[in-house]
């Protein structure tokens, strides 16, 4: 495989870039591997890759029903944070943070973790209590966090209305200055990429239509290119984790819901950070390419299918006009939705599956994307080891039989 | 410049000249020109700059699927960012600049950007920038990216209509098959709407020399003229954007310059697709640059505009229906040369202006190069509404498969090029009847692009994605075809692909040796062109967007000097005069321990249930016993969810054996409401159990205080309201100038309460009253922060304040039901489970500071001692008590309950303070005022 | 936007409705003992199925709770029915 660099690239423009290597094979599905990973979107690949790296376990297969990072990986905002109430959630998500930080450098391919910081409105004086319960709770959990006024916020993000004649006025927030944004694409390519180099098998267009039983235990699973044995098998399938259960015998506490997302077309820069204004239900980013990208809540209908619809449309998009007026004539170049595995604390799911042989990483609702590098790193250990890390316990699947939910909504009001 | 336009022909009004700027530069069109054909009618060539490359760029089509000439139009102080030339309809005065150009897109800055192009590549950036940091180059390409400039200053007009319509057969497409699909259905006695995007209906029908032995003009007007004769209605100008769920068509109709279009949400029972088709781009050297263009977007120009699109033309194409076009041309003046793409490698000469084309056998000077790869049919709505695409070897083209539901598709969208049979199977569509799709007459050689060579051969002009760019992506294993358009940015520029999506499944699969259709294609996503984000805003702004609540007395609240502000949706007096707040606030807090204070709580649940399951339905909804309740009793309660977690806190009234008044929370009543209506209908028997939300129906004034009794006794209701007679947490009913008013002994504040209720009507009068009254006993209104203090000084919770998503109800020191109410009761599983027996749950305890300490903040941690701190609660509300003299706060510690007398560490912004936690009743904790005798 | 009809009112802006529950969920008998296991299941156990699927919604603006049939995929409604009519 090719190294990049800016040192190889000059080289490669010289010579009409024909030395580039293939960013991962395509390789045919052997008959056994020691972890068979379903799902070949970030959490599968990342998963895949320290699998390998930290475990040192190669015989891996990632089987992918399309193409690797066409799922949710691919149609997310792209929003990269940590900004949590419980440490529990401190914990995952920073720790995702940190790796993203290391990714470029660590994979050798650039994805484009851009750090200007996710800013949440407060817009009342009871949010601007919340915001500070919020701000310190970041604070005790390691968490890198401003409490900022209305005055800062103004000269932060001039083009947001913080008057009192907008509908929700802005009296300050919270920002985390390391939180910001990624390049989708780019991470699921370059854990496909990393995973590859060190002898992953990434399978793609290999569906998976059943499991293979042996005395209650998983021993494999049947797929579109024949049956192959697995000393292990994961599930990091978000948006189909309940149709996948259902193949395998096991249930899920998960709704799926459509999830939208819209892009403008590009424009100067006027927008350095990603903004959520709670009330209006809406935040927004700028790409680098000059895009606006946009987002909210879940639809309102539970939906397997991944497209978006109107109401939606006008709830997220109307909101940003009435936040930032001066967008309304930008023009909107593309909208689009994913399936997200919605669960009652819009908390992961991380741990065995209750049927023997198969563990799961899903119920990631609306952020995996920004929980891609320790989905991986954590689900990896598991699928390694069969136990849990101190971090990814509280995200079993038992605790919905215990009572000990980690419902940050609950606490802090932050729309995941 | 000499002038490209035609002494005669086109739809322009030669009569009606227009003076517009670009870049700086004046020039003149006429009425019915759009920036793009005026430019062009003036000799312009260059009108922007690629997004990457900086290459000079002129227009490649004639309307929508224009990826080049993108400018900031001006016009009447209005600044619209990334209009396309092609589709902007030309304006006196209109002031046009090119975008990501500097300082004219004859002249960029950047240009020289195009020298580094093998080193920018596709996907350049995934490959370095790593070292040392990602965000020492960022700034840099960020300001280098975007097109068009938005400037902070706020257009007004961003109201748009909204219009929710229906018909029976909706035609997409004003075109020849459009226009008579329509009038087929029209007089068929169907209800019909015919959208087009043009202005000017008629598709590409103005390049031809008659329809039906008409001239197009004549013809298109007497479609016109029979459709609307027929009944059926037209939207010029209207851009059918998306199919959604249950065949919703989202149409914007545009406006004048500047002002937001009209959104309409049409539902047809039938619609008929009619969206044409497009020219397929060539890939060969240089074919990016100004003058290269689309054949049938010149046919466009010389039909609509009268332009010429040049006078020396080579025209490169494939297949026989680029011979109509030529003929029209060589018909207008031009000298044609005919290149062969197939068997010829061309290569183009020049740089801002065409030299020549040189064929690889021979140079042939021209200044124009019309390219046409073959005719793809726009099939975006058919994709969206989930209809399926065949491949046509015939064609080469992707051509409507399976149809969705309710759609159908007629003339070139269809596959169906050829005018005659387009119209016969469009006539035939629109009057219901059965079509099978007509034979084509198009030949048409297929087109392999020519990989390998050191030219570069343009696909997606607006990103510069060439074909090197796809070879390389494919060296690269980026073969699945969502890889190749992400990795590469192919079709992802604002054309969304128009005229680079089959050149560039072309080439993926001539790299990889497949035929087309092995290669698939992207999704097509909405909308079909870029619309202003203002389409979807309507006129639903600032309070319109989330209504708040209005008091009956916001008037008198108003008249008052009261500060209005929001409430759980509410908007409520928070305190009443000008200046200081926080003064108001203290004083008010003061005065109703002292005299008393009035209070508007109005918003407070009024929801009555009845029925004979009334009683075991509200034992089964509210964690306390209900069941003992005796008439004229109010109870205190909370409901929980099936979670056990405390969803809402506020007294039951019984009114009588079958009938009961719930008093939930103020934002919580829609809530409590649909929760109640839910167990009611899905587990119960609807016909026994009733539910009348009353809430808005009711105004309540409350008197709290010491003198509350004088002022209420006052009002002259003939109640007797000594303790005795009316003791707390009753009720009774009395007459206030003939109505009924329910006055409740229930207290938010810890003092002797009163909560009076009356029909919303007689609000005013009773709180005249009340106000009058207490203005002997040197009472006045109080707003809710005033109250908030009261309730926090007694050591009342606010539900989402002092309670947060894990709180149950023994958290709250309310732990008797669950010990020992038998019945079941929602929630009642979840408060046995482990988390729920835990010892160190987060508990409700008072805190207590130091002796002329301020108070501590509210959203403060209380921290573990030694080591690095944790977490182990908060403060939930926090104020100055001007009573005692002294700060009340609450808050919920892990344990809290159980460490009663203990001091700890409380964390604010990094600094430390301690506190001690007592139980939370800061205020007469005996009870002593509360039932005041 | 999606159209569904409520039995009561007639069709209507999806946006008018509320979605209640999977249908067929019975709460167990709490004045039993009830085990960890069961009452997880009831509280968060979903069938969530893609396709076919039956499900409580609430029509709020007149507050009648029915079930709705539809498909989770093409999203079209399939029926919709009355609540009491089903229970009896």
């Amino acid at each position: 495989m090719t190294q990049y660099s800016a040192f190889r690239l000059f080289r490669e423009g010289l010579r009409g870039h024909k030395g580039w290597g293939k960013a991962w094979r395509s390789p045919t599905l052997q008959r056994a591997y020691d972890v068979v990973i379903i799902g070949g979107g970030g959490h599968g690949l990342a998963t895949a890759y320290y699998l390998a790296r930290n475990h040192g376990i190669r015989r891996v297969a990632v089987l992918e029903k399309g193409w690797l990072g066409g799922g949710n990986t691919g149609r997310n905002t792209t929003a990269i944070r940590s900004n949590y109430f419980y440490p529990e959630s401190a914990a995952l998500y920073d720790l995702s943070v940190r790796l993203y930080e290391g990714l470029s450098k660590e994979l050798n391919y650039n994805v484009m973790f851009s750090q200007r910081g996710m800013l949440v409105c407060a817009h009342s004086e009871h949010d601007m209590e919340m915001a500070t319960r919020q701000y310190n709770a970041m604070r005790l959990n390691g968490i890198d966090a401003e409490l900022l006024t209305r005055e800062e916020i103004r000269k932060r993000v001039p083009i947001l209305n913080v008057s009192d004649t907008a509908r929700f006025p802005v009296h300050g927030g919270v920002n985390q200055p390391r939180g910001g944004t990624g390049r989708h694409d780019a991470v699921a390519w370059g854990y496909a990429r990393a995973a590859d180099r060190l002898g992953v098998d990434i399978i793609q267009n290999c569906e998976v239509q059943g499991f293979v039983m042996e005395a209650g235990r998983c021993v494999g699973v049947q797929t579109s290119h024949g049956e192959v044995r697995a000393g292990v098998v994961g599930a990091a399938v978000a948006g189909h984790s309940s149709v996948l259960g259902q193949l395998a015998g096991y249930d899920l506490p998960i709704h799926s819901y459509a999830l939208q997302a819209f892009v403008s077309e590009p424009i100067k820069p006027v927008l350095d950070t990603v903004v959520l204004a709670p009330a209006y239900g809406t935040y927004v980013s700028q790409s680098d390419k000059g895009g606006l990208v946009l987002g909210g809540g879940l639809d309102r209908v539970p939906s397997y299918g991944q497209r978006g619809n109107m109401p939606v449309q006008e709830g997220v998009i109307g909101s940003l006009i009435e936040m930032m007026p001066a967008l309304a004539k930008v023009k909107l170049l593309r909208h689009w939705g994913g399936i997200v595995d919605v669960t009652p604390d819009s908390s992961p799911i991380l741990g065995p599956s209750g049927v023997d042989g198969i563990y799961l990483n899903c119920g990631w609702g609306t952020g995996g994307f920004k929980a891609i590098p320790a989905g991986g790193y954590l689900f990896a250990h598991l699928l390694a080891t069969g136990q849990h890390t101190d971090i990814s316990r509280p995200f079993d699947l038992s605790r919905f039989k215990t009572g000990r939910l980690v419902d940050e909504s609950a606490a802090s009001g932050i729309a995941h | 410049m000499t002038s490209f336009r035609m002494p005669t022909g086109g739809l322009i009004d030669r009569t009606q000249p227009i003076s517009f700027t670009f870049d700086g530069t004046a020039y003149q069109g006429f009425a019915g020109d759009t920036l793009a054909s005026a430019l062009l009618a003036n000799g312009v060539r260059v009108m922007g700059r690629s997004f990457k490359y900086h290459r000079p760029r002129s227009v490649w089509g004639a309307w929508v699927d224009e990826p080049n000439a993108i400018m900031t139009v001006s016009l009447d102080g209005r600044d619209l960012p990334n209009c396309l030339a092609t589709t902007t309809p030309l304006e006196d005065g209109m002031q046009a600049r090119s975008v990501n150009a500097w300082p004219s897109a004859q002249f960029d800055i950047k240009g020289g950007l195009d020298l580094f192009h093998r080193w920018l590549a596709a996907g350049f950036y995934y490959k370095t920038f790593i070292w040392p940091d990602w965000h020492l180059f960022e700034p840099s390409i960020r300001r280098m990216a975007g097109l068009g400039a938005v400037s902070h200053d706020v257009l007004d007009g961003y109201m748009s209509d909204q219009i929710h319509d229906r018909c029976d057969v909706l035609v997409v497409g004003g075109g020849p098959a459009g226009l008579v699909a329509a009038v087929a259905a029209a007089q068929s006695g169907q209800q019909v709407v015919l959208v087009d995007d043009h202005p000017t209906l008629g598709g590409s029908g103005y390049q031809y020399d008659r329809i039906e032995d008409m001239d197009p003009q004549g013809w298109v007007a007497a479609q016109v003229q029979a459709l609307t004769a027929a009944g059926g209605r037209l939207l010029r100008g209207t851009t059918a954007f998306g199919v959604y769920d249950h065949g919703l068509v989202g149409l914007a109709e545009a406006g004048p310059f500047g002002t937001a279009p009209r959104l309409w949400r049409m539902r047809a029972d039938r619609i008929i697709l009619a969206s044409g088709a497009l020219d397929r781009q060539i890939t060969f050297a240089n074919n990016d640059r100004p003058g290269v263009m689309s054949l049938f977007g010149a046919a466009e120009y010389l039909a609509r505009y009268g332009v010429m699109a040049g006078r020396d033309i080579a025209v490169l194409s494939n297949h026989s229906f680029a011979d109509r076009v030529t003929q029209r041309l060589t018909d207008a003046g031009a000298r044609i040369v005919p290149v062969d793409p197939v068997t010829d490698t061309p290569r183009v000469i020049g740089v801002k202006t065409l030299k020549a084309i040189d064929t690889g056998t021979r140079t042939h000077p021209v200044d124009t190069v019309l390219v046409s790869g073959g005719v793809t049919p726009l099939v975006h709505l058919w994709r969206h509404a989930g209809g399926k695409l065949d491949w046509c070897d015939q064609r080469q083209a992707f051509v409507p498969g399976a149809a969705p539901k309710g759609m159908v598709a007629v003339g070139a969208a269809n596959g169906t090029f050829d005018l005659e049979p387009a119209l016969e199977e469009a006539r035939g569509v629109g009057a219901a009847e059965t079509t099978t799709r007509p034979s084509c007459s198009i030949k048409l050689t297929r087109l392999v692009p020519k990989l390998g060579t050191t030219a570069r051969q343009w696909i997606d002009l607006q990103h510069d994605v060439t074909l090197k760019d796809i070879e390389m992506a494919a060296r690269e294993n980026y073969v699945s075809v969502e890889h190749l358009k992400r990795y590469t940015t192919l079709g992802m520029a604002s054309d969304q692909g128009k005229t680079s999506n089959m050149a560039g499944l072309a080439a993926m699969a001539a790299v990889q040796d497949v035929a087309l259709p092995e290669v698939g294609t992207t999704t097509f996503r909405p909308p079909f062109v870029p619309i202003p984000l203002e389409t979807y805003h309507g006129r639903i702004s600032g309070e319109l967007r989330n209504p708040v609540k209005r008091l009956p007395l916001e008037a008198r609240h108003r008249a008052a000097d009261a500060a209005l502000c929001e409430y759980g949706g509410w908007l409520r007096p928070g305190w009443y005069g000008s200046g200081d707040p926080k003064q108001h606030i203290q004083a008010e807090a003061k005065m109703a321990r002292e005299t008393a204070g009035i209070l508007d709580g109005s918003p407070l649940g009024k929801i009555e249930v009845m029925g004979p399951d009334a009683e075991a339905f509200l034992n089964f909804v509210y964690y306390n016993t209900i069941r003992t309740m005796k008439p004229g009793q109010i109870r205190y309660g909370f409901m929980l969810t099936e979670g056990g977690i405390v969803y809402d806190d506020g007294v039951v009234s019984r009114v009588g054996q079958n009938r009961f008044i719930v008093s939930c929370s103020s934002s919580h009543v829609d809530g409590v409401r649909a929760h109640l209506e839910a167990w009611r209908q899905d587990g119960n028997d609807p016909d026994r159990i009733f539910v009348h939300d009353l809430t808005q129906h009711w105004a309540t004034v409350t008197v709290t205080g010491p003198k509350a009794r004088d002022l209420v006794g006052a009002l002259g209701l003939e109640v007797d309201l000594s303790a005795a007679a009316f003791p707390h947490m009753t009720f009774r009913e009395a007459r206030f100038h003939g109505h009924t008013v329910r006055i409740a002994r229930v207290s938010f504040s810890g003092d002797l309460c009163y909560e009076m209720s009356i029909r919303a009507s007689q609000a005013e009068r009773l709180w005249d009253a009340v106000v009058a009254a207490g203005q002997a006993v040197g009472a006045a209104p109080i707003g809710i922060e005033a109250m908030s203090i009261l309730r926090a000084e007694k050591g009342y919770i606010i539900i989402g304040k002092d309670t947060d998503g894990e709180t149950m109800p023994h958290d709250l020191g309310v732990s008797a039901p669950r010990d020992r109410k038998t019945a079941a009761y929602i929630g009642d599983r979840s408060l046995q489970s482990e988390t729920a027996q835990e010892a160190c749950r987060k508990t409700l305890v008072g805190l207590a500071v130091a002796e002329g300490d301020a108070p501590l903040v509210t959203g403060a941690h209380a921290i573990t001692t030694g080591g690095s701190p944790r977490s182990v609660g908060y403060v939930t509300s926090s104020y100055f008590s001007p009573f005692l003299g002294h700060p009340v706060a609450m808050g919920l510690i892990e344990g809290g309950a159980a460490r009663i007398g203990e001091t700890i560490e409380v964390w604010h912004d990094g600094e430390r303070r301690t506190a001690t936690l007592c139980a939370p009743c800061f205020y007469d904790p005996d009870g002593g005022r509360l039932h005041a005798g | 936007m999606q159209i569904f009809t409520c039995p009561f009112c007639g069709p209507r802006d999806e946006r008018e409705f509320h979605f209640v529950a999977e249908q067929g969920k019975v709460r167990p008998d709490t004045t039993q003992s009830v085990s960890d296991a069961d009452w997880a299941a009831y509280l968060h156990t979903q069938r969530n199925e893609k396709g076919r699927v039956r499900e409580v919604w609430m029509h709020t603006t007149c507050d009648e709770v029915f079930v709705m049939e539809r498909h989770s995929v093409s999203m079209e409604v399939l029926a919709t029915t009355a609540l009491r009519k089903e229970s009896t």
